[in-house]
């Protein structure tokens, strides 16, 4: 039987706006298998990034469950859910979000300080972490010193820091250049094959898609179909051409 | 790394590291936090200068001197009058609502930063502790150097009026008239104005922050400024 991280039950979440109510999600299920790379696809206004919060426990459902480790997340208290969110879920945006007052390594290592790790092991660890994605030499850099595509390796090493089990990227190629994005995506999916990190990504980028195991089409709130990636063809053009 | 076990519960972290991260914050982005001082510093100048003018203004008239400015028809009325009653009040306003302008400004356009400190597994209480902490330094060291601003204005216009008279009559410390007025003091308005400032401070940079702490981080994360 497949080892289930991740599980919605009729997922709904509605907005209001004024007199208006927009249904963002509506009814949604799903399953994810711990050490999947799974892909979130829709056009804009699917409800891709709507569930990416529900999985991420960033926003509530309006009705459903969202259930991670066999853990229903409604269920749980302020402390869990903020212990969730460090330990158990890195976190990648499409517009890095990272605090700008902060250097390279003061982003990495915030996490590690909610989490109560001593300063010279997480001086340690965002040294470590900075190098892996190849920022060894801009450690102490502002975010506003970096390119975008370094900004992200910054993001991804705070993702990182307290080794995750989920990784969930929100459209994390969106704001990169081609070659960029590809070097983004080989680095995430590097962690998927080598440590194990189940990750979930809403994404666009077709070149996601290539190193997706299943895709999860999200249409007007409601999935769509689940492909497998061997499902799929896939064509990716090389830079510059159409 | 690929645990299944239950969901702890987020610890604490101790107060120092607040207070690190707090006075970190203040120094990196000290342009800006320059300018919500400023504010604060600006509203109880302007406050206690009022105040200690009409203190200036009461002691020297209780003394018998009269301002060398004033004509006869422009005399001072005895004691404090409606006017000064309303200039003080009018001065409080411009104080509360400038400083709660400066915080609340400084607070929204951080709501992004409260979203994505959530996501990395802060409290919502280790949230609006870090900006009680901000907001409470710079309440208190704006509003002292606006307190003593705002004293050097009101003597320098004592000095105008009533010439070097107003260094024997000052009224540094409290005072109760046979007749007329009770007085607070310099002193004692220079200490009420501090911790207006900072109280002010901190409750128009802590409510906003509670808020937005309370906020599903998505929801922070979306508020744009």
């Amino acid at each position: 039987m497949a080892d289930i991280v991740v599980k919605t039950e009729d997922v709904v979440k509605e907005y209001r706006m004024g007199s208006n109510v927009l249904r963002a999600l509506n009814g949604i299920n799903i399953e994810i298998n711990r050490g999947e790379y799974i892909s979130l696809m829709g056009p804009s206004g699917s409800g891709k990034s709507t569930l990416f919060n529900m999985i991420g426990a960033l926003d509530r459902p309006t009705e459903g469950q969202v259930y991670i480790d066999g853990q229903n997340m409604s269920k749980l208290s302020q402390r869990q859910i903020a212990a969730f969110r460090c330990h158990r879920v890195g976190y990648i945006f499409q517009s890095y979000n990272l605090l700008h007052v902060r250097s390279a390594h003061g982003n990495v290592t915030l996490p590690m300080i909610f989490a109560g790790i001593s300063e010279k092991q997480r001086n340690e660890k965002a040294e470590k972490l900075l190098d892996m994605v190849g920022l060894g030499d801009r450690i102490y850099h502002l975010p506003d010193e970096l390119s975008g595509g370094q900004r992200q390796r910054v993001a991804i090493a705070r993702a990182l820091a307290n080794d995750p089990s989920i990784i969930l990227a929100d459209e994390p190629t969106a704001n990169l250049d081609t070659i960029t994005g590809r070097e983004i995506i080989d680095l995430i999916k590097e962690l998927n094959i080598e440590q194990g990190v189940t990750v979930i990504s809403a994404t666009h980028d077709l070149k996601m898609l290539d190193v997706s195991d299943r895709i999860v089409d999200i249409r007007d709130g409601l999935v769509e179909r689940v492909r497998n990636r061997d499902e799929i063809e896939i064509e990716i053009g090389e830079v510059g051409s159409e | 790394m690929n645990q299944k076990t239950p969901i702890e519960e987020q610890i604490d972290l101790p107060f120092v590291e607040s207070l690190r991260i707090s006075f970190q914050s203040l120094k990196i982005r000290f342009g800006r936090s320059i300018i919500t001082t400023a504010g604060i510093t600006l509203g109880i100048a302007f406050l206690v200068s009022v105040w200690t003018n009409n203190e200036i203004d009461l002691a020297l008239q209780e003394s018998g001197r009269q301002s060398t400015i004033n004509t006869f028809e422009e005399a001072p009325e005895q004691g404090i009058s409606t006017k000064d009653i309303w200039l003080i009040i009018m001065s409080l306003i411009v104080c509360v609502v400038g400083i709660a302008n400066s915080m609340l400004m400084a607070v929204t356009e951080r709501f992004r930063e409260i979203g994505t400190m959530k996501c990395l597994g802060a409290l919502d209480g280790f949230v609006v502790r870090l900006f009680l902490l901000e907001s409470g330094f710079q309440g208190f060291s704006g509003a002292l150097i606006g307190a003593f601003i705002g004293t050097l204005g009101a003597v320098l216009l004592g000095l105008k009026n009533y010439g070097l008279d107003l260094f024997f009559y000052f009224p540094l410390l409290p005072a109760q008239p046979e007749t007329g007025t009770m007085q607070l003091g310099v002193i004692i308005i220079i200490f009420l104005g501090c911790i207006l400032g900072m109280i002010l401070a901190v409750i128009g940079s802590s409510f906003p922050a509670w808020r937005a702490a309370k906020l599903p981080p998505a929801e922070a994360m979306r508020t744009e400024v």
